[in-house]
């Protein structure tokens, strides 16, 4: 299945700093965080052996990391930064600030919980929380796909119609410190995928220009229209790119959604990031003892696979929603997004948001399971005419409570 | 290094920004770029400076610039110096422009990384003395007695302004060990001139602290603030130094200063001043003035 290049047994973050190195940003800043430490760790290894040409800042935070990753892109640098959670959240301002200048910077978060309750472990709140910041985020399955969806990253954030940063998840120790099989591309061929960066957002010294302007109210809108026009033109982006990577390096993920074993599927469990590997697991099992079921894998978060949610339908009678995250007051944030994207007059499909795998708790295969018992329950209920929803099953589940 | 000034260049490189008349930082972003000419890139945080030069579709800036977030003047700039370098430009100065507030106190993190990173840049902190852009709220480097609209004045006596001593950037950012600090005033151009020329010269984190009277914040008219900037100087509330090779030089030593009256009393924001704060502020002054003597001797 390997394309060229080596294979080595590598851990999440040192697959994302093998394609970081392969993408040979210019300019990384980055400041450590558990569990982001190791890749930037590697990183500070490739820079000090000389294995790209690079300036590797040590910031005082994450703060500094993002803003510097900024001042280098406007003079037209390549650039990358990582870390996670509390990170995160304290990069939040930068953030914004990069996405609306339209900087073409790349961000590994290794997912984690937010404090308090402190905690180093995963899920993923802290990306959640920042899916407003205008960033493309991508989630990843495995240490391969961490390594291939960074050199996408790049081709994506750097595709001229794009020109948005790009946030690349990785579950924080489920991916980050677990250890697998990893095919590492060769640089020729990355080169061949990702040429060096162009742009024209940058500073020039033949015609000076001024970048990250202040606009007033009389022009805010288009501004934010342009923004809003990037993520659309991203979509056929992330599409094109996801089949160009396929020919040269022959691993594809479907672009911003993949469907796994959904063809004749009834009951289809929706997940994001690293749980998606179990899910295959335990679908591949079912499918063994009869059952109908199968998986959607929510590549992106932003921009949303809107359309592909809309037209949903078929066989599939049930669809879970698993959500390593709670929006407050309102339920997992997956769960909303799928929910308002499918929403349409006679609707059939009934739907349950699972919550689970907070602050790095295991998702067994046994709870993804016990999900889709669930979600042929609800379906068996609906389709005998017996059980109004809600009766049987709370729409709103938590696997693994105890105590409430 | 000496400053002619007719040798200077005719060619203004910002022009036209759209601050309170009066104001003393456009006077000092004009004059450093007199220096540093058109090879100079820009980054202005959030601040009256970034609110007055650049708003889309106008600008004042005839160089290349941006705006930096709040707290990140300085990390923005270390970005820029490392790509700088990594593109191979040569003969470009990376300017770093905050005010007091962007400076000592949400931005002092980033600027002490920078500083201990020694990144090759020139941060000038433009110092007017409170969040003048936000409508004058007291910082750090709010002067002791003065009047803010956070340190505020009342009848009652309960209120009387700024109770604090003012931040010392020049002995936090020397403490770096960069390889040059300096303070510097808008009204004694020269002097500032020079001081960024020297800055210009010289490889690694740059630091100009220079002193920017705000007609608007401070309270006297605007055709005043070349006499306020030496006022201040003269009086001994600011003070001329450097900071080089680990050695404190005094540019400027009044043999005997003025009353501080001189300075403050006209002042709106210093007119609830009495008899015996004239004492205590005096009292601060000598005090900080034989530390700096101390240090300058040393």
């Amino acid at each position: 299945m390997f394309h060229q290049g080596k294979n080595l047994f590598l851990s999440g973050n040192e697959a994302a700093a093998e394609g970081v190195r392969l993408c040979r940003p210019q300019v990384i800043a980055a400041y450590p965080i558990t569990p982001q430490t190791t890749l930037v760790e590697k990183l500070s290894e490739f820079v000090a052996n000389r294995e790209f040409p690079c300036k590797y800042l040590l910031v005082e935070s994450e703060h500094s990391a993002m803003a510097a990753t900024m001042g280098a892109a406007m003079i037209g640098c390549r650039v990358f930064t990582a870390t996670s959670s509390q990170g995160l959240l304290y990069m939040c301002e930068m953030l914004s600030y990069v996405s609306g200048s339209r900087y073409p910077v790349v961000l590994a978060n290794a997912n984690r919980s937010t404090a308090t309750p402190w905690n180093i472990f995963g899920d993923q709140r802290d990306s959640v929380a920042m899916r407003d910041s205008g960033w493309i985020q991508f989630y990843t399955e495995s240490g391969q796909e961490s390594l291939d969806t960074i050199i996408q990253a790049y081709k994506v954030a750097e595709h001229p119609e794009v020109s948005t940063p790009v946030m690349v998840n990785i579950d924080g120790f489920t991916l980050t410190h677990t250890y697998d099989l990893v095919n590492i591309p060769s640089q020729e061929e990355v080169e061949k995928f990702l040429p060096p960066l162009k742009t024209t957002n940058k500073f020039s010294l033949e015609a000076p220009k001024s970048l990250s302007f202040t606009i007033g109210p009389d022009f805010h809108l288009e501004s934010r229209y342009q923004q809003q026009k990037a993520f659309h033109a991203a979509e056929d982006v992330i599409a094109r790119v996801d089949d160009e990577f396929a020919g040269i390096f022959g691993r594809k993920y479907h672009g911003m959604v993949e469907q796994y074993r959904c063809d004749d599927a009834e009951h289809i469990l929706t997940v994001m990031g690293s749980t998606a590997g179990t899910t295959r697991i335990v679908v591949d099992k079912l499918r063994a003892a009869g059952k109908k079921v199968g998986m959607i894998k929510v590549r992106c978060l932003r921009p949303f696979p809107k359309k592909f949610f809309a037209g949903l339908g078929g066989s599939c009678k049930a669809l879970g929603v698993l959500d390593r995250n709670i929006s407050f007051g309102y339920e997992g944030a997956l769960y909303t997004e799928v929910r308002a994207a499918m929403l349409k007059p006679g609707a059939s499909i009934r739907t349950l948001n699972f919550i689970a795998g907070l602050g790095g708790a295991d998702i067994s295969k046994a709870d993804l399971e016990l999900m889709f018992e669930k979600l042929g329950g609800i379906a068996s209920g609906q389709e005998s005419g017996q059980k109004e929803f809600g009766q049987e099953e709370q729409e709103h589940q938590y696997i693994g409570l105890r105590w409430s | 290094m000496a400053i002619n000034y007719k040798d200077l260049s005719d060619e203004e490189l910002l022009y036209g920004a759209k601050t309170c008349p009066g104001c003393g930082a456009p006077i000092a972003v004009r004059l450093a770029l007199k220096i540093l000419g058109a090879r100079t890139f820009v980054c202005v945080t959030a601040s009256c400076l970034g609110a007055t030069t650049t708003v889309y579709p106008q600008t004042s800036f005839f160089v290349n610039n941006a705006i930096a977030a709040f707290p990140a003047t300085a990390s923005t700039i270390a970005g820029m110096s490392a790509a700088v370098e990594m593109q191979g430009l040569e003969d470009v100065t990376i300017l770093g422009i905050a005010g007091d507030g962007g400076t000592a106190d949400i931005g002092l993190q980033a600027l002490s990384g920078l500083c201990e990173r020694n990144d090759n840049v020139i941060f000038i902190c433009y110092d007017n003395e409170a969040y003048m852009n936000t409508g004058i709220q007291r910082s750090s480097a709010t002067p002791y007695g003065a009047w803010t609209t956070t340190s505020p004045v009342n009848e009652t006596g309960t209120a009387k302004g700024e109770t604090r001593i003012r931040k010392n950037l020049f002995d936090i950012v020397s403490a770096h060990r960069v390889p040059y600090c300096a303070t510097a005033s808008t009204s004694y151009p020269r002097d500032f001139m020079e001081k960024i020329a020297k800055a210009k010269n010289l490889k690694g984190t740059k630091f100009v602290h220079v002193h920017a009277p705000c007609p608007t914040g401070w309270g006297y008219p605007s055709e005043k603030t070349i006499e306020y900037g030496r006022l201040a100087v003269e009086t001994g509330l600011w003070y001329l130094a450097e900071y080089e090779n680990g050695k404190v030089t005094l540019n400027l030593a009044p043999k005997v200063f003025k009353p501080v009256e001189s300075y403050l009393a006209p002042q709106r924001r210093f007119r609830h001043l009495k008899e015996e704060d004239f004492k205590v502020i005096e009292k601060q002054r000598d005090e900080e003035w034989a530390l700096l003597k101390a240090k300058a001797a040393s």
